[in-house]
């Protein structure tokens, strides 16, 4: 770990694609006189501000509130989604955690459901239509009983809020050999199944969504638990077993039913 | 011109009940036949988008980022207010009422206020029941915490992330409404223009940011939930893609910008390490329930904080406002971190902060117990800075985060332009010269659930709308101002970049029309200003074309609209001669340095009207009344 202050160099390999019918290819650059107490994106908009400075075009990342909770920010840095770091999205990944003279390879999430927009920034709607296809409680406005009506066990309310922490980034599709959705949709899944407010709509919910991750292309899952590693909010594999039972439970005793009754 | 708030009449408690029997009703098989264009979808535009759908409009919503779920409600950390007195200790829909009041300094509307504390029960229930996991005690009932301003707990939150769970509740909700097929989505979409034909807003113009091309939509109504300016100063607590556009655009198609010179800047917020900075950090207000701020007494202090003896610490805030202590409202305790560090007295190695120090609340609750409270914010600080807050106190500093002027709306949330009206952030309307923390997520999501759905078919019933398609001339008016635009960046072809000019104004405004304000000041902006503005025109750099996925010119596009924007709020910072909330004029304070306000002459809402480029703005007044909450100088002692 370098020390703030004392300037480190880097050489970046970093992926430039003009369009989704571009091919694509490793771009190579020098970037020098970076700080310590750079977070990896500002590293990344020193280089921008340089190729700007010599009229070359920039390279294209999404970002947006750089503090770790938008899930905007992406990047597989040296084969790692989010980079190094654990629990850390790369706008909270700060340089001080390379060493200076290192080659970093910096690439896009890279997955047949995420098609590339540009350079580093892909398309992660799908994460939107699986969400429309039953990630929510279906209450409408002005029909909520009162909030302290429900009680909800603490512990259950911590665990749902575990999950609920998910920021759909997308990190778990890139970390993951086969490009599966489970740990966004499991983390979904479990936040709305340990609150009784989502009770009703148990069922339907985790059937909706397995089939909507399914026919966007994402792949199985075969328990590498790279997601849970890669995951920068930490949400655990263990609420992949719970949409596994969920799924099981709804898809043997309820599915039939659910299918003839109006949706 | 005066302006007419169409605030209802009769006593405050019952405003909003009349005007709500008042307004017009739509035929429910009618709703169908009109198109909404919401544009935003952080908790305003998203709750707004949810709620209408449901009651069977048509609604096309817009959001710049690649998903609804983006929007930077996303990161506001600390609570949400609700008079629910469920600590029961001595709330109120009136007190909520009350302290929103004067927390901002006397200059909001009492009957807009006093509507939003009504409503902020409905927002706990609904959020709830859409499975927000707010913090609960062991009994399984809802937990509180308390926020600047108020002497009561009435801020719900969940854990540090509350910004995100409500998001995520009003996503989902519009999720719901989109799955269901009354809400079409258009994410990557950047409104560039307002449409105004016959006297109404009837559509937008965008540009979709993936392919470049413009786009026209049209509809018979346009909600603006696209946040506030704080990115004005380069560095703020904002997300990098947050700006002034849509409203501008607004503004410049008839729509008053009210109070924009009303900015707050946050007390607790990560110091600044260097020139690479690109965005600060917040630290959540509710910090201050258990952190204890404090710089050294003695001037140029250089020891580390644990070898400053308790008897030479200075805990200002517990010194001067005993009653308040360190949960001061937001623009005192930033007030005071500047004056301290005036003094010589700032911490750190650029001496630009103070200390928010949590050692006594360790000893006296344990680790582990601060751990659950603040875990998720404790671990971001550490991320940045490196170092570890549960062992040497947090260096904080001041920085911009909310903005509290907007565009103008009255009573009904609607501008000044028919049709077209804001929500959230984005107006003017319920905090005054300064924002209570844990206010801003009540009110977005008040305007959006709550008062949307009942005004916005009050003004769909006021009379039958002429039949207005994409091919009105007015959209190809808008389209091709749009386009020319773009095409004046893109053919400049300087050498310098969008963002380095974005610094430049950043300083500028953070200098002259920061924390504190002066008549010399801000002159000197107003000199600066179109300076920078013509060197940006000169030679600003934007590689690329237009017809593609191109972020430098977006950059480009709202630097250039901050250019313009921000020599209105300086225009208004000089114009308002008193000091109230955040907006600090030098020249205007008490003996104690307390923001001294001048009733007599402007206890009223300044809003601009646009007379054309190159023209003056005329500055049109909303007196404000006070009649139920007495006007008085706040303390917090």
């Amino acid at each position: 770990m370098s020390a703030s202050g004392e300037a480190m160099n880097f050489t970046l390999k970093v992926w430039r694609q003009k369009s989704a019918k571009d091919a694509g290819r490793f771009a190579s650059y020098e970037v020098s006189g970076v700080s310590g107490d750079m977070s990896f994106l500002e590293m990344l908009d020193l280089l921008n501000e340089r190729l700007i400075a010599k009229g070359e075009e920039p390279v294209a990342f999404d970002h947006d509130c750089r503090e770790g909770i938008c899930g905007m920010c992406s990047l597989v840095i040296n084969g790692q989604a989010h980079g190094p770091e654990r629990n850390t999205t790369t706008c909270q990944l700060y340089m001080r955690r390379f060493k200076s003279g290192e080659t970093i390879i910096v690439e896009p999430f890279r997955a047949r459901a995420f098609p590339a927009i540009r350079d580093l920034a892909v398309d992660r709607s799908a994460f939107d239509r699986i969400t429309a296809a039953g990630g929510f409680i279906s209450t409408n406005t002005g029909s909520a009983p009162e909030a302290n009506s429900v009680p909800v066990a603490k512990p259950k309310a911590e665990a749902a809020m575990d999950a609920a922490a998910c920021i759909g980034c997308g990190a778990c599709v890139a970390a993951c050999p086969n490009a599966a959705a489970m740990l966004f949709v499991a983390a979904k899944v479990s936040h709305l199944s340990l609150l009784p407010q989502g009770l009703p709509e148990r069922e339907r919910r985790v059937l909706a969504m397995r089939k909507a991750m399914d026919a966007e292309g994402f792949g199985n899952c075969s328990n590498e638990y790279e997601c849970e590693a890669a995951c920068p909010k930490g949400i655990s594999v263990s609420n992949i077993a719970r949409l596994n039972r969920e799924y099981a439970r709804a898809a043997l005793f309820f599915s039939d039913h659910l299918e003839s009754g109006s949706s | 011109m005066t302006l007419d708030s169409r605030v209802p009449s009769g006593p405050i408690e019952k405003k909003w009940d009349k005007h709500r029997f008042d307004l017009k009703l739509v035929n429910p098989a009618n709703k169908r036949k009109f198109d909404i264009l919401v544009v935003g979808t952080g908790l305003a535009g998203s709750s707004a988008a949810a709620s209408l759908a449901q009651l069977g409009y048509n609604v096309k919503v817009f959001c710049l980022q690649d998903s609804p779920r983006r929007a930077h409600s996303i990161a506001a950390q600390g609570g949400i207010n609700a008079a629910k007195n469920y600590p029961n200790d001595g709330d109120s829909v009136w007190r909520l009422f009350y302290d929103t009041v004067k927390g901002g300094d006397f200059r909001s509307r009492e009957a807009n206020v006093y509507r939003l504390a009504q409503i902020s029960s409905s927002i706990i229930d609904q959020c709830v029941a859409l499975g927000v996991p707010f913090a609960r005690e062991y009994g399984g009932l809802l937990a509180n915490r308390s926020f600047g301003g108020a002497q009561v707990s009435r801020t719900f939150y969940a854990r540090g992330q509350t910004g995100q769970q409500l998001l995520l509740g009003a996503y989902s909700a519009l999720m719901r409404q989109v799955g269901l097929g009354k809400v079409q989505m258009f994410t990557r979409r950047e409104m560039l223009d307002l449409v105004v034909a016959d006297g109404a807003a009837r559509g937008i113009i965008c540009r979709n940011l993936v392919t470049g091309e413009l786009e026209s939509y049209a509809g018979h109504a346009v909600l603006l939930c696209t946040g506030g300016y704080g990115n004005m100063f380069y560095l703020s607590t904002n997300a990098a893609s947050g700006n002034v556009t849509a409203t501008w655009r607004a503004y410049k198609r008839g729509a008053y910008f009210a109070n924009p010179c009303f900015t707050q800047i946050h007390p607790t917020c990560i110091p600044v390490t260097g020139e690479h900075q690109s965005k600060l950090t917040l630290m959540s207000e509710s910090l201050r329930n258990d952190g204890r701020v404090w710089v050294p007494k003695k001037k140029g202090d250089a020891r580390a904080p644990e070898s400053i003896p308790e008897a030479e610490r200075d805990y200002y805030l517990e010194r001067k406002y005993p009653s308040f202590g360190n949960l001061v409202p937001r623009d005192v305790a930033s007030r005071n971190a500047k004056q301290v560090i005036d003094e010589g007295r700032g911490v750190g190695t650029t001496k630009l902060a103070v200390y928010l120090d949590f050692a006594d609340a360790i000893k006296r609750m344990g680790e582990s117990a601060i751990r659950e409270k603040y875990g998720n914010l404790f671990d971001m600080y550490q991320h940045i800075t490196g170092e570890n807050p549960y062992k040497t106190p947090m260096r904080i500093y001041p920085a911009v985060h909310y903005t509290m002027g907007g565009l103008w709306v009255d009573y009904n949330l609607m501008t000044t332009v028919p049709g077209l009206f804001c929500l959230g952030e984005a107006n003017f309307s319920d905090h005054g010269s300064n924002r209570l923390g844990a206010s801003a997520l009540m009110q977005g999501l008040a305007d959006g659930y709550f008062v949307i759905p009942y005004t916005l078919g009050g003004y769909l019933t006021r009379g039958s709308l002429p039949k207005t398609g994409t091919d009105h001339p007015a959209f190809r008016q808008a389209e091709n101002n749009a386009r020319g635009r773009i095409d004046k960046i893109l053919s400049v072809g300087g050498k310098s970049s969008p963002g380095s000019f974005h610094k430049k104004l950043g300083a500028i405004m953070w200098d002259y029309c920061g924390m504190s304000r002066s008549e010399t000041g801000l002159r000197k902006a107003l000199a600066e200003i179109p300076k920078l503005r013509e060197e940006f025109w000169g030679s600003v750099s934007v590689p690329g074309g237009g017809e593609e996925f191109n972020q430098n010119l977006e950059r480009a596009g709202r630097v250039a609209d901050f250019l313009e924007f921000s020599e209105l709020v300086v225009k208004d910072a000089l114009e308002r001669r008193e000091s109230c909330g955040g907006h600090f004029r030098e020249e205007y304070q008490t003996p104690d340095n307390e923001a001294k306000r001048d009733d007599a002459n402007f206890s009223h809402v300044a809003a601009w009207r646009y007379q054309g480029a190159g023209a003056e703005p005329e500055l049109c007044k909303e007196p404000l009344a006070f009649e139920n909450v007495h006007l008085a100088q706040r303390s917090y002692v």
